[in-house]
Formats: C-alpha cells, structure tokens, sequence
C-alpha cells in the first residue's frame, strides 16, 4: 500500500537511470537526512531526551558515522571488487598520521644532502584530504600483489600491511614528532575561520563527510568503474576476456577504497579521538570492519551503514544489560560473557543469512511492495 | 665480524622456534586441506587445550594424585574437551554454513574464536598459569668449538621433537588410514565425496578434533614457554606467515615454513634489527610471505591453483 511504485512512469533516460528511481525512496532518504542534519543538532542542542547528557552523540553517533564511512571504503575493495583486506585498520593509521603531519608541518631533514625539506601546517581539511591521498598511494602500492594472489591468500598477505604500519608508527618517532609517550594530540580543528568543538559541530561534521562520499561511492558503484570491479569479483578470468584490464580495475578499487579509509581514519583520530597511540589502528580495528562490511552485506552502501550500527551498537548494548537487570556479576565474568555473546551472534547472523542485513532490507522492500495484500 | 658461534646459535635457536610456530600452522593446513575453511579460531583452541590441561592438571595435583597419574588424567580431560569443542563447533557453526563461500565461513571462525576465549577463560580461569611439562633449562654444545659453546633450549629441542613424532603421525594417518583416505577425498571436492557415500560431517569432526589435537600439543609446548594465558591465542596471527609460505594446503610446508620463518626472524632480528630500530620481529615474518607470494602465488608446496571458467 505504502510501498508501491506503480503509477510512478519514468519519461526520460535521466529518471529512468536515477540513483533512487522509486519515489518511496526518495521521500524516506528526505526524512532520514532531516533527521540527521536538523533533528539531531536541535534536539541536542536542547537536551531533550535520548540527547540528555552529550553521551549518545559523542560515544555512538560519532563513532558509528566515521566508522560508516570506514566501511563504506573496505566495501568498495572487498564487497565490490572481491579482493579481502585485514589491513583496513593500518590504512585508517595512514590516514591519520600523514594528515597529523601535514596538518603540524612536515620537517624531513636530509643531512646528506645539506638541505631539508620543510612543509608549513596545512589547513586541516586539506591535511585531512591529503591524509587520505597517502594512504591511496600506499593502497595502490600494497595492491600490486593482488595482481597475483587471490583470496584468501591475499587476506593474508594485507595482514603484512598491518603489522608493518602497526610498527612504522610505534617506532619511528618522526611520526608522532617525537612525543615521548608516542601519543599525539590533533590540531585545532580549525575550518576557514569555523571552530569544530562542541560534539553536536564534530557529529555535523562527519555528517557532512559521510554524506558527501556516500553519494559519490554509491554513484562510483553504479558507473562504469563499479562495473568493472563487479566483473573482476564475479569472475576475474571472465572479466579479463571481455575486456577489462585487472590492473586498472584493481589498483583503482585498493586506491579509492584506501582513500575513503584513510580520510575516515583522518576523522577518527581528529574528530573523535583527539588524541591517539597506534594501537588505536590495530588489527582489531582491520577484523571489526571486515565484520561490518559482511554483517551489513557485501557489495551495499545502505548495508555498511546498517553493518557499523550493529557492531558498534551490540558490545554497549551488551554491557548495559547486566547492569540494567541488576544481575549480580562481576566484570571479568561480564567481559567473557560479552565475548560469548558477540561471537554466537556473529555465527547466527552468518548462517541466518550469509549475504548481510542488506539482503533482508531488499527481502523486507519485496514484502511491502505486496502487503497488505497477500498476492 | 660476526663470529661463526653466535650467527649458529641465532640460527638454531631460530629454527627451533620455528617448529614450535609450525606446531600451530599445522592446526591450520589439517582444516583447510579436509573443509577449504581458513579457521581462525586455532589460537583460541590452543588456549582452551592449554587451560583445560593446566587447570585439571592443578586440581588433580592439589587433591594429591601422584604426578604421573595426573598428566595422564589431565591430558584427557583436555582430549575429551577438544573433541566436545570439535563436535560443537562441526554441529553449530561449520555445518550449517556447508557451501557458502571462504569469506563467509572464514568470518564464522572468527565469530568461534570469540565464543571460545570467552568460554575458556570463564570455565577455566583468566590467569597465567604456569605449566611445566617439559625442561625449559639450556644446553650448551661445542663447548670446545666455540668459544662459549651454544646454547640451545632443551625446551625448544622437545618441540622439535614432539613436532616430528606429530608430522609422522599425521602422514600415516592420511596416506595409511581409511579415515584418511576418505579426509583426502573431501578435501578434493566435496560434493564427489558425499556421492559416493563418505560422511562428510563425520569427517569434518575428524579434523577438527585432530586439529584440536595438534593445538593441545602446540599448547603443552607453548604453554611451558610462555605460561598458559590469553596471550597464547595471538599465536594464530604469528602462524599465518607460515601458513603461506608453505602452501595452506602442504604438511610439510607447514614444517619447512616454520623453519624459515624462525630462522629468519631471529637472524633478522638479530643482525638486521640493531640498525632500524628492533621489534622487526613483529612483522618480518609477513613481508617474507608477502615476498614469496610473489613468487610463488601458491606458497612453496602449496597445490598448483587452476582456474577454469
């Protein structure tokens, strides 16, 4: 009844190629961004219920929008192109130390040849973008091997990007610019003149870079690019034979992706962490969004997002409830029980439906086409 | 100059150790060869396997069981353990995610590897706990070669030791057994050899609980190195290198590629890692596998990968 898209004709090849061709859409995408960008901030700005105290902005909405944004970029690798990486979490430290560096000012002194290179502080959005343009070239660089190892084989081998960088940043202190403790603090955010503090400016923030790749991801997917990442994922061989170069397909999927991991890690560490160590960017980061890329649904924009909601959501929801039944236990127990807990539903969710939430969001669209009506 | 002594002791020291890494690898291949499943859950099995063997251990020596009898007991509470833990694992999560592809299951080990780290540190405790099973004093041989001699780890030479008896054990049981046959023919497809009336499900707790074996030898020796403790599981990501330098599908790659990571690792740590700035350890093994990916996308011994369309 709600959902019907008849009478809804499409007169031009501009409509009929729309991103969202259904009106339904349309109306509920309008909805969801007002809420976002009007109905958050004023009702935070307000306090009015959930947004009493800033926890829920600062702790969860934060999080879960650059990690959003994190996953959006792990899927165009894995969920559009087929290749598995666990080395996201050392391209969001890419990410995050370069746009440090170039947002304090970069001072590579060459001794040996009797100059340096000195770079002033850059404005954070450009360092932030910059940020993610490193940690492109490194994806491309760790791409290469892609171009013969496959599966799970190449899982393995994007580990070594991970422990590589783990340890780039924990020992060499230029990075950190020789902070003892290798904890660095990030620059003002300072936007044009526009000071980001508040948590309701930081979430309006990441909003804004969530909103702006998603829609160039989800158009990315939909244009000839996308198409050749699908090929190369549904079958590579095949792909090849009817004209598509693995190389190009391939380096540019690991670049774009490494790009949007990069710039999300740029934000995790500016935006919401503030200040950071490199273990904030260890393979457990790399695991946790290979798990929202797949419990969201590989190869879905909408389910990265639905995927970052889960995982984030499902360990806090998971603390509270002892407290909230007043269960008796102590926290040792409550951390194990949570381990259970999360791993038990991981494998539920698998065996349930192996392709993600997204496929039960498209099964839940087909069933509201017919209801009420049984046929 | 780097005197002949100590580049000898760095590279048997690393050797040695590199068995001990191919103790965990072999887990890995067991699985992969029988189900085409990348199980990550190895590590967690290893910590279980340790703290079900030191934890019974304990409490029989406590209720004054001569020591003897409480080895023999506690290894097969830990036995019976590993194959409930193979059986829960083959009936919940493998089994019905029979056909899905390698990311997917590969994905539902991860989620087993958390149900068992949080199962096995709450039934058994999250301490240290220290397990002496082996010898962990030195030796020190050519005494009169070298000067100092070299030393080496009796504790090292046991899981050397122990690896081979395990290596010799596992190749009867594959080329030798009907069992093992049958292992070899799901390996090749699956779908053959549930036609032609092999069990598939009752192989797949075969291997599991064999693999649950090899982990509970990996974790008597690690756990008398390291003590048995939640650290121990992070011995899955040290054994990935391994796995893919040797092939994931080849026993005695997992062997030989043990051997190769140890020895580099040491010999780079060691002659290398003074000039950048040490800890190269941490990743070396990765950038060699990655440097013989290149070469051989396979691993060393690893099956020739063809692709048809």
């Amino acid at each position: 009844m709600l959902y019907r898209e008849a009478g809804q004709f499409k007169t031009t090849y501009a409509e009929d190629m729309a991103i969202f061709p259904i009106r339904q859409d349309r109306i509920a995408l309008a909805i969801l961004l007002g809420i976002a960008f009007m109905g958050v901030p004023l009702l935070a700005n307000f306090h009015i219920w959930p947004f009493g105290s800033d926890y829920l902005l600062r702790a969860i909405l934060l999080p879960f929008l650059i990690l959003a944004l994190a996953a959006i970029g792990v899927n165009i690798l894995v969920g559009y192109c087929g290749q598995i990486s666990l080395g996201s979490g050392a391209f969001m430290a890419i990410g995050a130390y370069s746009a440090y560096k170039l947002g304090t000012g970069v001072h590579i002194p060459l001794a040996w040849l009797g100059f340096a290179i000195s770079i002033p502080p850059l404005p954070v959005l450009l360092s932030i973008l910059l940020g993610g343009l490193t940690a492109a070239v490194v994806g491309i660089l760790f791409g290469v091997p892609s171009l013969r190892i496959k599966g799970l084989y190449l899982a393995v081998a994007t580990l070594a990007a991970q422990f590589f960088f783990d340890w780039v940043f924990l020992r060499v202190s230029w990075f950190a610019n020789y902070a003892p403790s290798g904890s660095v603090n990030a620059p003002i955010l300072d936007f044009f003149g526009l000071v980001v503090g508040t948590p309701i400016e930081r979430y309006l923030l990441c909003l804004i870079f969530v909103t702006v790749f998603a829609v160039l991801a989800k158009n990315l997917v939909r244009g000839n690019l996308g198409r050749q990442w699908m090929a190369i994922r549904d079958m590579d061989i095949a792909a090849e034979l009817i004209g598509i170069r693995p190389l190009y397909a391939k380096l540019t999927a690991f670049a774009i992706s490494s790009f949007v991991i990069g710039v999300a890690g740029a934000l995790w560490a500016f935006v919401y962490l503030g200040s950071w160590e490199p273990l904030a960017f260890s393979i457990d980061r790399s695991l946790q969004l290979l798990f929202m890329v797949i419990i969201g649904g590989l190869g879905s924009i909408m389910g990265a997002f639905v995927g970052a909601a889960f995982i984030l959501i499902l360990p806090i929801l998971l603390n509270l409830i002892p407290s909230e039944l007043g269960v008796p236990l102590s926290t040792e127990t409550i951390t194990h029980l949570e381990f259970i807990i999360f791993g038990s539903l991981i494998c539920y969710l698998l065996i349930k439906e192996p392709h993600g939430f997204a496929r039960l969001i498209s099964l839940g669209k087909e069933k509201l086409r017919l209801w009420p009506f049984p046929y | 100059m780097i005197a002949l002594g100590q580049f000898l002791e760095v590279l048997i020291g690393g050797l040695l150790s590199g068995v001990l890494y191919s103790l965990v690898a072999l887990g890995f291949v067991l699985i992969f060869k029988a189900s085409g499943v990348f199980n990550f859950a190895q590590g967690a099995m290893v910590l279980l396997a340790g703290l079900a063997l030191v934890r019974s251990l304990d409490f029989l020596v406590a209720k004054g069981f001569p020591l003897w009898a409480a080895i023999i007991f506690g290894i097969g509470f830990a036995v019976v353990i590993m194959a409930i833990t193979a059986w829960l694992i083959e009936r919940l999560v493998i089994g019905p995610l029979v056909n899905q592809d390698g990311l997917t299951l590969f994905m539902s080990t991860i989620g087993a590897t958390f149900i068992l780290e949080g199962a096995a540190q709450m039934i058994f405790g999250s301490d240290a706990y220290p397990l002496r099973l082996f010898p962990t004093d030195a030796w020190f041989l050519f005494e009169n070669l070298f000067p100092g001699g070299i030393l080496v780890n009796k504790l090292d030479v046991w899981g050397g030791f122990i690896a081979g008896i395990l290596v010799a054990g596992l190749a009867i049981f594959f080329q030798r057994t009907k069992t093992g046959r049958a292992l070899r023919a799901v390996a090749d497809d699956h779908l053959a050899a549930q036609s032609v009336g092999i069990p598939i499900s009752w192989i797949w707790f075969v291997v599991w609980f064999a693999a649950g074996l090899v982990a509970l030898v990996a974790a008597t020796v690690w756990g008398t190195k390291l003590g048995v403790q939640f650290s121990i599981t992070f011995l899955a990501l040290k054994a990935l290198p391994v796995l893919i330098i040797g092939g994931f599908t080849s026993v005695p790659g997992a062997i030989v590629g043990g051997l190769i990571v140890g020895a580099g690792e040491k010999i780079a740590e060691g002659f290398l890692g003074p000039h950048i700035g040490g800890g190269i350890e941490y990743w070396f093994a990765y950038v060699l596998a990655l440097a013989v990916l290149l070469v051989r996308p396979q691993g060393l011994f690893g099956e020739r990968i063809i692709e048809r369309i």
